[in-house]
């Protein structure tokens, strides 16, 4: 301790003496230990905090195969893609119809049925069953349920209403039903994910 | 801590000599709760509250442990693990209900207390860190809460959990990156399940550390009182203990009686029926609420309807509701007035009655479907929740005239001539002009 005491006075009255601010040798083992160490418990955080983040299993089951081939216009299919409900509609002829008088300019997430769709297969309306408000699954997809009075689909949480491009028209959500990326493996079914 | 005339802890058997000098813990208990405590005589029964918290946490995390000693944390069992604990295991129906329901009561006592504690003034200086670590704890309990419900895993668990941890993806770019780090994936899964109760396990005890620090805190100025006039001298103040310990077991007989009542012969009446349907994520209940006790923030959630300034409305709900919250944190610092108890401010006094109103309304809105009248109902709640604390208190603060306080707390309580006579007895003991040391 002595010792200790005596270096750090010399040093101390050496770096006072001569009106520099030089740094001691002690103090940039210091800094150099400390900054090392912070690195350390940084680096530690990292694995601590990933492990929160979806594993691999989960992230395997990335992707969804879906048979178009039984469903007829003016159905709708519920399926999932990654654990999430995933809406598969046919859309009928007065649907699309119904979908292309809006003016996109109105609407709140403007889009046009086009840029939901794949060319050419306007009437596949495929999108996420996830409300994006809070993320309930809107009802319309299955037989005779509310699809709200734009008639696409409705959330009965909160009570937005979508219309039949998906689009919110009314209610709290934000955004359009999310489109998930997909494309056809054939012309009866398609490949999300 | 405390004040100078606090009686001192002489253990006189031998065996609790030698138990002080190795480690003083009865001496901590004993100035903490016991006979070395000094507390304003004149508290009313709104002071039981705070006990009744530390009761209600104590009988969750009793309960808790015995019920984790059941539970598996898995989405293939968790809800039969549940639906075994009540059917086969021994009095394990008692444990849930009691667990569930003791959730609800530890709410009630704890809004009681932040209600008394709103009404006399109990957030003042020099008692504000009492008022900041209480507010902590609400925000662990609302956590914890939260958990738990997702635990049985049946369709309002699942859905609770959609929505809430949905509140996160509402912020801008980083919003949906925290959803999935939540969840542990893009829905509600196994791995939220189990860091879920991993955390519903943990918390109680971060609780109940916190519970420690906030009558730590609340120990070096001691407890405020009804009239919110300072102790002045010995005469103002009784030993925790025999009379506190006393009145505060008349408390908890009442409150067990309530929870007894409750507990069997109406279990299942704060519960949904919903969550006794295993969890579907294809399936959304028709009206996804949360528990009675979330209902007002709830309210004022889905009260934004229309984006403003380019701000979603959903991102504008969920500020909303956080900043219900935070807002009391400043508390302190916007009712201004050096007067503490609603007794002596007739302005004060009205203005905290409409706002009980308010936030009863929008419970009631919280707890109906999102539908109008509601909507409309909880905007204007909700916006004059946020008045109240904003515009109205700090207005209140600066013009109201408050009704002559007394010059002490034994003036309060035996009246001014009794209080002379008493002066003759103890000279020296005389009493300094109110408000002494606030603002």
């Amino acid at each position: 301790m002595a010792i200790v005491e005596h270096l750090e006075s010399e040093g101390a009255s050496v770096s006072d003496g001569g009106g520099s601010d030089g740094v001691r040798r002690r103090d940039f083992i210091n800094i150099a230990a400390v900054s090392f160490a912070g690195v350390g418990a940084v680096a530690v955080v990292i694995p601590l905090v990933d492990q929160m983040n979806p594993s691999a299993d989960v992230l395997a089951l990335a992707s969804t195969e879906v048979d178009l081939s039984a469903i007829q216009p003016g159905q709708a299919i519920k399926t999932t893609f990654r654990a999430q409900p995933l809406f598969v509609r046919h859309l009928t002829e007065k649907e699309i119809a119904e979908a292309d008088k809006v003016d996109p300019s109105t609407l709140r997430d403007p889009q046009t049925l086009e840029q939901r769709t794949v060319d050419g297969k306007k009437q596949w309306l495929i999108t996420m069953g996830v409300c994006t408000h809070l993320g309930c699954v809107p009802l319309g997809a299955g037989e005779g349920e509310n699809r709200g009075e734009f008639g696409g689909y409705f959330c009965p949480c909160h009570g937005s209403s979508y219309d039949t491009a998906a689009r919110i028209r009314k209610g709290p959500a934000p955004k359009n039903l999310e489109v998930p990326k997909y494309s056809f493996t054939s012309d009866t079914a398609i490949l999300v994910g | 801590m405390s004040f100078p005339w606090a009686e001192h802890y002489t253990p006189k058997h031998p065996a609790m000599q030698w138990i002080d000098e190795k480690l003083p813990l009865p001496r901590l208990v004993y100035n903490a709760v016991g006979a070395g405590y000094p507390v304003p005589r004149n508290l009313n029964y709104f002071w039981n509250f705070g006990v009744l918290a530390g009761l209600a946490l104590m009988i969750q995390i009793v309960t808790g442990v015995i019920m984790a000693m059941h539970y598996g944390a898995n989405t293939l069992v968790a809800f039969s693990t549940v639906e075994q604990t009540m059917r086969d295991v021994n009095a394990g129906w008692l444990m849930r209900y009691a667990h569930a329901n003791g959730a609800s009561f530890f709410f009630i006592v704890v809004y009681l207390h932040i209600f008394r504690g709103l009404f006399f003034g109990s957030y003042k200086a020099p008692r504000e860190m009492v008022w900041l670590l209480g507010l902590v704890i609400f925000l662990l309990m609302m956590a914890t809460a939260f958990m738990g419900y997702v635990l049985p895993w049946g369709q309002m668990s699942y859905w609770g959990a959609k929505v809430i941890t949905g509140l996160f993806g509402a912020i801008p770019v980083v919003g949906e990156p925290i959803q999935t780090w939540l969840l542990g994936g893009f829905a509600p899964g196994n791995a939220s399940l189990n860091r879920f109760f991993s955390l519903h396990f943990l918390l109680p005890f971060v609780i109940a550390a916190v519970v420690i620090l906030h009558i730590w805190a609340l120990h070096i100025p001691g407890s405020s009182n009804p009239t919110g006039v300072e102790v002045k001298g010995p005469q103002d103040t009784v030993p925790f203990h025999p009379y506190y310990t006393a009145k505060d077991g008349f408390g908890a007989g009442v409150f067990l009686i309530l929870f007894a009542i409750l507990l069997f012969y109406a279990p299942n009446y704060l519960g949904h029926p919903d969550n006794y349907i295993e969890a579907n994520p294809l399936s959304t209940p028709a009206h996804i609420v949360p528990e009675w006790y979330f209902w007002p923030f709830y309210a004022i959630l889905r009260a934004f309807t229309v984006d403003f300034f380019f701000v979603p409305a959903k991102l504008l709900g969920v500020l909303a509701m956080f900043a219900s919250i935070l807002l009391l944190f400043f508390l302190p610092w916007l009712d201004t007035s050096p007067v503490r108890s609603g007794s002596y401010r007739p302005t004060f006094k009205k203005f905290f009655w409409i706002l009980i109103v308010d936030v009863l309304i929008l419970g009631y809105c919280g707890g109906a479907p999102a539908a109008e009248p509601y909507v409309m109902i909880s905007q204007v709640a909700a916006a004059y929740y946020f008045a109240h604390f904003l515009i109205i208190l700090p207005l209140i603060s600066r013009f109201e005239k408050p009704l002559p306080l007394p010059n002490s707390i034994t003036e309060a309580v035996l009246g001014h001539d009794a209080i002379e006579g008493e002066r003759e007895a103890l000279p020296g003991m005389g009493s300094d002009p109110q408000p002494s040391h606030a603002g």
